[in-house]
């Protein structure tokens, strides 16, 4: 029920002025699939993510949804350098940050922050709280002091809700949930200003994950940061998100404000992913018509020709195998990519390739 | 609707290095033929302890099931032997459970694990039970059934996995199917499918069904009443209506409010229930619920209220039940 605050409108002036705080221009994250014993021959490869173009400006949520296989994963970390990115770009207030190496790539990473899906994996059993969330300050050299050190340990255990005296204690003392407010206190300690979100709340009881995405949020009101939040819930993100953007097999079928994807989504699989989630009141379900798509989301090692969603799409012609889509706008920022759709202008002459 | 299943102060304990658990303390519900239930809860609540009990499956030791009786079909199960209990197995109660990969043998052919029950308790011969898995496989939309009959578990999807989990825990044609998180690790569309399946069978044999889920949406769609576990033990029982528009006990409360969903406000701020869930093996005397809820009195500290009716048929475990009420944010009624 929150109206627009002063951070709302600020960034909005933001956003009209300024170059966009992260840009994502036409990545492409190939795997080569290798077989044979001694010689290895690239027999394949997996077009993980392929051609995606993305803006994130200052202090807002994008959400990224998509089922298993989508490469929205790939997408989160390949902007923090994690995955060598096989094309494209990725610029940080337009500087691109793509090669970078050494002691360049490090600054880099400062401003970029991960939080990862298993709070169990992600976390080094071997080391304290303390030196988890410290770990950070020393590598990047954020604290002179150790006193100083001390005090913004304890100080980003309390901006996540612990108590700066567990600082001691080893991740396997802390439940599911306390883990994870350890790695957002890690990703937030060189002071961020975009934070990949992958998956967070994903491996948690749902008492504890409406937790964590409030204090999510309440740190992004906080401190100004922006979010490439990950997730294959849809009401999580559509309860956290500012912007959404839908992929399938590696692309991005629709892209727009939550309103547009949540309450007038265009392109079928937008559609069909919507309508298969089941809501928490039975008297809206009995009456909801249902989209079941058929079929399994086919091999990323093989996609589709044309359309990569036409082998489950319910409206799927002849053309659709040969003709590629490409995202057109549907109204403003609101773009799907189907060439089905009324919107869509099959010469392809006038589309906007970045979003 | 007659009783199919009638499980009464069912406890089943596990001895631990750091004291007993009771994962399931005097649990009691009935399920009438044709019905499907909702059993939800979090983990560690005893849902899915409750249907390995109800299968005779719970693994001993640790595990014991130290109290109760679950009778089903007129005979009690916990009373039955082992031998007994085997021709009920698959015969009159399928299960499904959630990792479709580790239930499955690996070594073998889904055609061979699915004819073996159909020989096992339908006393079919080769023929028959090849050309019954057939079919079997065609109901739960697998295309192309004769190389998939060939194929081994690693060579199918997910998806197609817990199909073959279906039409196996369906092909004796049970009275009750029991689905353990059956859909919880496969992605949206994929679960979709495969609950509209299991609907569309059960519904067509008349087979009772046991959803276990986390998922509050899933058991809005599917299932017709639902036991709201916490703790060990049931905190909430009712029909779908009564228990998501007039929960009775704070813990449902918490639950619906700490979900998001698509038809609430988008902007809406989720309350969470606060804290933990409580460690098993040092449970407090009173209500385990107490230190999470705001609406806890003295009495909550002294003593464990019992589930009792409330109202027709709707059934609650809390003391201050009439103070308890879902305020729908955004919605007035």
């Amino acid at each position: 029920m929150t109206v627009k605050t002063d951070h709302d409108i600020a960034n909005e002036l933001l956003k009209s002025t300024h170059t966009p705080l992260l840009e994502i221009r036409n990545l492409k994250v190939h795997f080569p699939v290798k077989d044979g014993f001694i010689i290895q021959r690239q027999v394949g490869t997996i077009k993980a993510v392929d051609g995606v173009n993305l803006i994130v400006h200052p202090g807002e949520t994008l959400g990224l949804v998509g089922e298993s296989g989508s490469g929205k994963t790939t997408i989160g970390r390949a902007v923090l350098k994690l995955e060598e990115a096989t094309e494209g770009n990725i610029l940080l207030e337009g500087k691109d940050i793509t090669g970078l190496s050494g002691t360049a790539l490090r600054e880099g990473r400062r401003r970029l922050g991960m939080v990862f899906q298993d709070p169990f994996g992600s976390l080094n059993p071997r080391m304290s709280a303390g030196n988890l969330i410290g770990e950070p300050l020393k590598i990047h050299g954020l604290t002179s002091t150790k006193s100083e050190y001390r005090r913004r340990v304890a100080e980003l255990l309390k901006l996540v809700g612990l108590n700066p005296l567990m600082a001691g204690r080893y991740p396997h003392e802390f439940s599911g949930g306390q883990r994870q407010r350890i790695g957002v206190a890690r990703a937030l300690a060189s002071k961020p200003d975009v934070m990949v979100l992958d998956e967070p709340v994903s491996a948690l009881d749902v008492s504890i994950q409406a937790q964590v995405i409030n204090l999510i949020k309440d740190l992004q009101t906080e401190f100004g940061l922006a979010y490439i939040f990950i997730a294959h819930d849809l009401s999580v993100v559509r309860n956290i998100s500012d912007r959404v953007a839908v992929m399938y097999l590696g692309k991005i079928v629709e892209i727009g404000s939550r309103d547009d994807i949540y309450n007038h989504p265009k392109h079928p699989y937008t559609q069909a992913l919507l309508s298969a989630v089941p809501t928490a009141n039975p008297e809206l379900e009995r009456n909801r018509e249902r989209i079941v798509l058929e079929g399994d989301i086919p091999s990323p090692l093989n996609p589709p020709s044309g359309c990569v969603f036409r082998t489950r799409c319910p409206l799927a012609t002849k053309e659709c195998s040969t003709d590629v889509p490409e995202l057109q706008s549907v109204s403003g920022n609101h773009r799907a990519a189907c060439i089905k759709g009324d919107w869509y202008k099959s010469d392809s002459a006038g589309h906007g390739s970045d979003s | 609707m007659p009783i199919l299943l009638d499980v009464k102060n069912l406890s089943t304990h596990f001895r631990s290095t750091l004291g007993t658990v009771k994962a399931v303390n005097d649990v009691s519900f009935v399920l009438h033929e044709g019905e499907t239930l909702g059993l939800v809860g979090e983990s560690g609540c005893g849902k899915s302890v409750t249907a390995l009990s109800i299968m005779r499956l719970v693994p001993s030791p640790p595990g014991n099931i130290v109290n109760g009786k679950v009778i089903f079909d007129g005979q009690d199960l916990l009373t039955m032997t082992e031998e007994e209990m085997q021709a009920v197995r698959g015969r009159n109660i399928g299960m499904i459970f959630q990792e479709p990969m580790t239930s499955l043998n690996p070594v073998l052919t889904i055609g061979s694990q699915l004819e073996e029950p159909l020989k096992l308790h339908l006393g079919m011969t080769k023929q028959q039970s090849a050309s019954r898995s057939k079919e079997l496989l065609e109901l739960v939309g697998i295309p192309d059934t004769e190389t998939r009959l060939k194929s081994f578990p690693h060579q199918i999807s997910g998806g197609q996995r817990q199909r073959v989990m279906i039409a196996m825990a369906l092909s004796c044609e049970p009275k009750l199917l029991i689905a353990d998180e059956a859909t919880t690790a496969l992605d949206v569309t994929i679960q979709a499918q495969i609950l509209e399946i299991i609907k569309d069978l059960t519904d067509r044999l008349g087979t009772s069904v046991i959803i276990i889920t986390h998922n509050l949406g899933v058991v809005a769609r599917y299932a017709d009443s639902v036991n709201v576990m916490y703790a060990g033990r049931i905190r909430e029982y009712g029909n779908l209506d009564q228990v998501y528009k007039e929960p009775k006990h704070p813990y449902t409360v918490g639950l619906l409010n700490s979900v998001p969903t698509l038809d609430l406000d988008a902007n809406l701020r989720l309350e969470p229930i606060r804290g933990e869930i409580p460690n098993l093996t040092d449970l407090p005397e009173g209500c385990a619920f107490i230190d999470r809820c705001d609406y806890a009195v003295p009495l909550c500290e002294k003593s464990d209220p019992e589930l009792i009716e409330i109202d027709r048929a709707h059934f609650g475990a809390c003391w201050e039940h009439e103070r308890v009420n879902r305020l729908i944010p955004g919605v007035t009624s």
